[in-house]
Parts: C-alpha cells; structure tokens; sequence
C-alpha cells in the first residue's frame, strides 16, 4: 500500500485490500436459516397487511413469511416471484424502511418491524441459489416485443411477456444487462455480481433476446421498432444528468456521482479506484448517500454531503443518512454550493446556507468553504434521446394506465416514464403491469 | 415476604413447589441439586418392584411441539418408571431425607396389582424415612401394557383395592395420583378416597403422538420407524388439568380430600391457579426439565409477592376459585359484555377483524385507514378478538350496566341474576312453570 486517506489528491489504494474487503462487504449478510426461522416467527400475519399495501409489487409478505415458518422457501419464493421477479434483488435494494417495514404493524408496536427484506433475501436465495427457475412459457403467441432498456422495468417487463408465451427482444445501450441494478447500487447492496446472475437466472424462462449496445438513434428509432414488432416498450430509465449551476463547474476533480458509482460497481480491484482526500457530493437522495459512503469507504479522509434543504425533506431515509454517518460521512443541511473553488483542479466547495421558506429556498447570504479534492454531482437524473413523437409530462414520457404513452401500441416504465418513485421495485411493477396491458392488447 | 411453608398431610415443606415423579427426580445427584436450587420437596421418579430393573428404549425418549420462537408448550415422553436398581434408589432416597430433612421426600411407587407385590415393597421404601408415597396409576405408556400405570388407574375399583391394600400395610400417607385418560375424574378420585387414600395428585401425562415424520412416516419420538404413544404433559396440558383438580374440588363426594396439583405447571401464576382451585401444593416437571432447576425461584418470589400484594396468607389462597367454578345451566345469562378496543394500544394488525369477519358475528368495522371498531349491534362478546390479538389488553371486555340497552338484542339488561334453568326457551323451565 502506497497510499493512506492522507495522501493528497485523488489518489488509488488509499487502503489495503483487505480493509476494502471488509469495508464493501455484504450490508446486510443473509439470515441463516434459523435466524429466518427466528425472524419469521414474528410475523403477525395481519388482515389485508399494510406492508403489502405499502410494496409497489403489492407482494403477499404476510403468506410468504409463514410459508418459510413452515419450511418452505421454495413455496415463499414463489410467492414473492409472483409478483415481482427482481424480487432477489429488491430484498438487498429496496429501502425497506419507507415502504413495507415501515407500514409493519411491529414497527409500530415494538419500533422493530419484522425483517422483511431479509426474509424475502432467505426465500429468493434458497430458489435462485439451486438454479431454479420456477416459471414455464405459455404456448408460442407468434407475437413480439421489443423492449427499450434491460434495467429492472425491461427485465421485468420482458419475463412476463415471455412467460404470456411473446418474443421479446432487449435492445440495452451498454455493455452488460441489468441497467441501474448492475451499474448504480451501492456495491455492498448486492455483492458476488448478483446483479449479473439475477439477469441469467430471469432469462432462464426462454424467448427473450437481448442485444447490447444498441440504444434508440437514428439506427434503432422508434418508428422503425413498431414496424418490426407488434408492440414496444421503453424502459431505458435518465441517462442524463443535471447540472449544478455553479462557478467552476468544470474544474478537474468534479464529476457525476453516477459515473463514480457506475465505475466502481464494474472495478475488478477496489484499491485500484481513485478516490479524493476530501470528497464533497452535492445532493440528497440515495445517489448521494451510495457516493459518499463508498468513497469514505475507499478511504477518503473527508466526506461532506452538502444538501439544500432540511432533513426532513431529504429524499434519502433517515435509515440511509445514519448509515452514512455511521462510516464517517458529514452531512451539512440547509447549504447550497455556490462555487466550485480551484485553480484547474478542484481544492474546494464554497457553499451558502439556505432558508426555505415553504418550497422556495433563497441563500442566506452566509457562506463557508468545505475543502475538496472531488466533488460528486447527485443532483438528479434527467430523461435523455427520448422519441421527439412521444408527449412528455415533467420531463418525463407521460404514461397513462399501466403505462400507455401518447403513441399507439408504444408503452413505457422505469425511471424514463412518468408517475411513481425512482425505485427499483417501481420499475418491477411497472414493467409487469406495462407487459398484462401488452398481453392484452396482443391477444385482443 | 409471605410465608410460603406448606403442611400437606403433615408433611412439610418450605414451599409449595414439589418436582413430579420424572426423570428429574430419578437420582440423588439430582435431587440434590435440586433441593440446593430450593425447590420444596420432590416425588422420587416411581419405583418398580425388586428383581430385574426395568429397560428403556435407547433410542429418543421425547417428542415435542412448539409455539413461537421454538417455545417449548407439550413435551411428551415414552420413557418407563426408574430403570435403575431398587436397593441404589432406596439408598439414595434414604441418603437425601436426611441430609435435608426439611424438604418434602414422597416416593412413586409402581408394582402389578398383587397385595403381596405392595406388602413387599412398602416396608422398604418405609425405611428410608421418606414423607410418604405416591401411587403410580397414570403412565399412559409402556408399563400400561403390563396392567401397571393407567391401566389401574382407568379402572376405579383397582384404585380403590390398592390404595387400601397401601393405607393397611404403611404408616406412610397415602397419595394416588391419577391419570387423566379416562372420561371423567371423578370416578377414580371417588374411588382412591373409598380406598382410604390421603390425597390424590393430578394429572399425569396424556397419551399422544406429537408428530408424524413426513418423510418416514415414523410417529415421535421415532425408534427405528416405528412409534408408540406418549405420556404428554407441558404448558399445553395445564386447561385440561386445571379442571380436573377443579372437577375433584367441587364434587361433594371428594370436596377437602387433599390434591397435588400437576400439569403444565411453568411460572407462579400457574402454581397459584392451581392452589386457588383447590391443590395444596404443585408439582412440576416439564417447566424444569426446559430451563433447569433455577425456575423456582422466580416461583417463590412471584407467589410471595401475589400474596402479599393481596394481603393474604398461602392457606387462603387454596381452594379460593372452588366455588366460582359451576355448571353452565347456572351462568348468570343477565351478564352483557361488548368487546372495547383501545385504539391508543391498537398497532392495527387487523387479526380481530378477521377472526371476527371471517369466523364469527361480523361484529368489527374495518375503516380505510385501518381503525377497528366494534360494531354493539352484532357483538355477542365471544372474547375470540380479545384471545387473537396480539396486544395484551388492547381489546377488553366491558360489562354494560344494568338499565342499558343491549344493542344486539334491543333489550334492556337486567339487573337481577338469571340462568339457563329459568329461562323461557328452556323447555324444562316452561314445564316447571306451568
């Protein structure tokens, strides 16, 4: 190791590999099975379950708990894949604690809900683990689809059209499958390439083709898709980023928290990352909170989140901002940068304090300089390369239903459409509900 | 701190907790042990007559069920009386009654019916200066096959031929303890009163099968594929043993014949229920064979504490219940309850809901925003919401006063108690009547 979390700059191997071992390690390691037994068990398995209400892929937790109780996963699994079947991957990246945890009634009782997340992990592990796909195509339709994006909305979509016995084709711009799931959750959210394996075992139930790097363009428009295929799906989520609207912007060191996160997610060796002394991330959701707790992670020395409201507003939980405190990383509430501070490279972030006064927010007139050798942009996402004949609603592809956009026989979910959070397990159940509206239109 | 001494037939014992005749009791070292961790007396596990000491399987001897968190609720056993040498157990008996003679030394006795059989074994067991016997006409298992256990204890003259043969050839008093596999209790108790007996103790275990193996199709506990029934016993027996202590407590034939209260018996308020329904002492078994001797210490401390809280002594404790327990033709029918949700407790699980919804009176509202209310017009008070929900005195029972209007039923409740046998629908009370 040549480097320390002293060593000035943006320099690599900040720390020995085994510290960074440990330090991107499983979040959550999974329950053995008596501990799944143990959780379980502490299931009340209430009336019409407010978790279940409180699940974008309304998934029936209550019966998928007891089936472990009773021994069997395989029977949970099932219940869980159901409805959702990027179910292994929302157990680990799910933020349980605003949705189906939250809504536990246990959460309420004790302020322990029951580990949901956890559990749904055991169930889907036990099944996927064994290479079971527990899912058979209908008969051949002679029907296909072409879907725009192999992100959890595409994949989602896509099984479930070729479980309806459709031919579905995967049109995904990068390298690998599995869209924000492969390149932008926190590494330690889903260690062991899961990510990767989960697209394998999914593709397990046949009729889907996907083809990689090939993005919408002038050689893949949208026109010419609905030519080639009975229906089409988009689901290739914001490619593009916001800018930060700040003085020096362009200095060396300041980058897309996306990027840095996309990069790490595809590092064979963590310690050959580089990663700044003092790092800074502008921004308050779950972007910021993955970028500054890995880079502390890789060793940075000093972690800042500057983010422009109060806590209360910030669209990270407070599961997720106590996580980052609990690696070491500052969050400084109610500041805006104003200036990206340097000379060619970046040494530091002047930001201003700001009063919000109900949503407007102005700067106090206060400002303070955090040093900074990076600088990640989380700002948020913006749709990019979009089908001018499509009708956008908040820069968005407006949807109606179970994601009908504006243009016959067109359809969208995902990050890229409008309505619902920017979830993983969003993009599931919209991807499943797009594909029973395309079954249906299909088989009309 | 209450005083907790217990006299039962004379015998002494610092508390009322005895352990039952069981592998608990089965030698010195445990005993000792035992009386070291303060538990008042024990029943020496059942000696069988000399000769041969019996043979137990070697294979497992318990089979189980379980509540949540693998709580332990019924535990049943196949294993036989001691297995170990007569003379050894009779040493050791003798051994222990004097290194703590303050303790309460009662041994279990189990031989064919045959009054030589008893004459024989009596005297020896009469040396060791133990307390006093227990008559062992329970086991359901095993030794039932060789017309020992329950199979005596199934048939009351048997009971009553013994324990006489007993009262006529000891010193020693006399305790019958009863198996609960018969049809009803109040035969063989009658019967071991007839006998001259001093008191009964019950129950024993009841028989069972816990499980099946669904992949061998072995019953537990399994010996080589095959199983035989069991003597159940554990938290999950005691309902059935509290009113069969109960049943003797209130049958003008048995009413003050002394009881050893047994089954299930795991924390103080289980001992103390058994003493308020007629039982001088209580015997334990499952509860320390779970989580060891240490039990009884929070017995003691709880049953004290109860005590004076209550500002009673351990004689009034016993038997307090007796004459609250009655038939149901004489349940006030006056008495009108609605179920009472607290919605401050309520954690809106919705179990009530269901229950009631899908099993019983639809007598709960559900809101969309998950608030549960019992809805007077349908309630019939059945207490089921009350038992499902997981809040412990989130749901409770309210007695409407009298003069008010039973919305169910649209009349005014009654002050004056009323039971089944004057009610008009019953047809008996008609003819009385008329």
């Amino acid at each position: 190791m040549t480097n320390s979390p002293f060593t000035p700059g943006i320099a690599s191997a900040r720390l020995d590999p085994e510290a960074l071992d440990q330090n991107f390690a499983d979040l959550h390691p999974p329950l053995d099975p008596h501990e799944a037994l143990v959780a379980a068990d502490r299931c009340y398995f209430c009336h019409d379950a407010p978790c279940i209400t409180a699940c974008p892929t309304s998934i029936d937790i209550p019966l998928f708990i007891r089936q472990i109780a009773t021994g069997t996963p395989e029977a949970a699994a099932k219940t869980i894949f159901d409805q959702n079947i990027l179910g292994g991957m929302c157990a680990r990246v799910c933020p349980t604690e605003t949705l189906c945890e939250e809504a536990c009634v246990r959460e309420m009782a004790e302020g322990k809900p029951v580990e949901i997340g956890r559990l749904q992990r055991f169930a889907t592990d036990t099944v996927m683990e064994a290479g079971v796909h527990p899912y058979q195509r209908a008969a051949p339709t002679g029907r296909t689809v072409a879907v725009i994006g192999a992100g959890p909305a595409g994949l989602a979509c896509a099984h479930r059209l070729a479980m309806h016995g459709h031919d579905v084709t995967i049109f995904e711009a990068r390298a690998k499958s599995g869209g924000l799931n492969e390149y932008g959750i926190a590494y330690y959210k889903t260690v062991g390439g899961f990510a990767e394996a989960e697209v394998d075992w999914l593709l397990k139930i046949g009729g889907i083709t996907i083809e990689t790097g090939k993005a919408l363009g002038p050689d893949l428009t949208l026109a010419g898709l609905r030519e080639q295929f009975d229906a089409v799906f988009l689901g290739m989520g914001l490619s593009g980023v916001n800018a930060l609207r700040a003085n020096g912007e362009t200095r060396e060191g300041v980058e897309d928290a996306v990027e840095f996160i996309s990069d790490l997610r595809q590092a064979g060796d963590l310690g050959a990352l580089p990663v700044g002394r003092n790092v800074v991330v502008i921004g308050g959701g779950m972007t910021a909170i993955d970028a500054a707790v890995q880079s502390k992670l890789l060793g940075a020395e000093s972690v800042t989140i500057l983010y422009r409201r109060g806590r209360d507003a910030m669209p990270a939980s407070r599961y997720e901002q106590d996580l980052a405190a609990s690696k070491g990383v500052r969050i400084v509430f109610n500041a805006m940068p104003v200036e990206i501070l340097g000379n060619g490279a970046v040494t530091g972030v002047r930001a201003e304090y700001t009063r919000s006064d109900g949503h407007a927010l102005t700067g106090t007139g206060e400002t303070f300089d955090v040093p900074a050798d990076q600088v990640l942009k989380a700002i948020g996402q913006t749709l990019e390369g979009a089908p001018d004949e499509l009708e956008l609603a908040r820069g968005k592809i407006a949807v109606t239903g179970a994601g009908k956009t504006s243009v016959e026989g067109v359809w969208a979910g995902g990050d890229c459409a409008s309505g619902g959070e920017d979830l993983t397990v969003t993009a599931v159940a919209e991807g499943r509900d797009a594909a029973e509206d395309i079954h249906r239109a299909l088989s009309a | 701190m209450a005083d907790l001494t217990t006299d039962f037939l004379g015998i002494k014992s610092p508390n009322p907790f005895w352990l039952a005749s069981a592998p608990p009791t089965d030698k010195e070292y445990n005993v000792v042990r035992a009386f070291k961790a303060g538990w008042g007396g024990v029943v020496w596990k059942t000696l069988g007559e000399e000769g041969p000491p019996v043979v137990n399987v070697n294979g497992p001897r318990y089979g189980a069920i379980w509540g949540a968190d693998r709580r332990l609720l019924g535990l049943n056993n196949i294993e036989l009386i001691t297995d170990r040498p007569l003379e050894v157990n009779l040493r050791e008996i003798k051994q222990v009654k004097r290194d703590w003679p303050d303790r309460a030394m009662i041994v279990s006795i189990m031989v064919p019916c045959e009054e030589a059989a008893w004459k024989a074994i009596l005297p020896l067991v009469e040396e060791t200066g133990a307390d006093g016997i227990e008559l062992n006409f329970g086991c359901p298992h095993g030794m039932s096959e060789r017309g020992m256990g329950s199979a005596v204890g199934q048939v009351p003259e048997y009971i009553e031929m013994v324990a006489r043969w007993c009262k006529q050839n000891t010193r020693m008093p006399v305790i019958v303890k009863l198996t609960p596999n018969i049809t009803d209790i109040r035969y063989p108790a009658r019967a071991a009163k007839k006998g001259g007996a001093d008191a009964v103790s019950l129950i024993n275990t009841i028989s069972s099968i816990t499980s099946v193996d669904l992949d061998t199709f072995s019953p537990e506990p399994s010996i080589d594929g095959k199983g035989s029934h069991g003597g159940y016993c554990g938290p999950a027996v005691k309902p059935i043993a509290l009113n069969m202590v109960a049943e003797i407590a209130r049958d003008p034939e048995t009413r003050g014949l002394p009881i050893s209260g047994i089954g299930g018996v795991t924390t103080w308020r289980d001992a103390a229920e058994f003493l308020a329904l007629g039982a001088g002492t209580v015997q334990v078994c499952t509860a320390a064979m779970t989580y060891g001797f240490k039990i009884v210490e929070e017995m003691k401390s709880g049953l004290s504490q109860y005590l004076d809280d209550h500002g009673m002594e351990l004689s009034d404790l016993i038997g307090r219940a007796v004459p609250n327990v009655t038939d149901w033709q004489y349940l006030n029918l006056n008495y009108v309850t609605k179920a009472r949700i607290d919605q401050d407790a309520c954690i809106k699980c919705g179990r009530c809901y269901a229950a009631c919804e899908d099993t019983s009176h639809q007598a709960i509202s559900m809101s969309e925003d998950r608030v549960f209310e019992v809805i007077d017009e349908e309630c019939v008070a059945c207490n089921l919401c009350v038992n499902v929900c997981p809040v412990e005195g989130c749901i409770t029972m309210e007695e409407l006063e009298a003069g008010v209007v039973d919305l169910r039923t649209g009349k005014t409740v009654e002050a004056d108690y009323a039971n089944w046998t004057t009610h008009p629908n019953n047809p008996a009370a008609r003819e009385a009547a008329e």
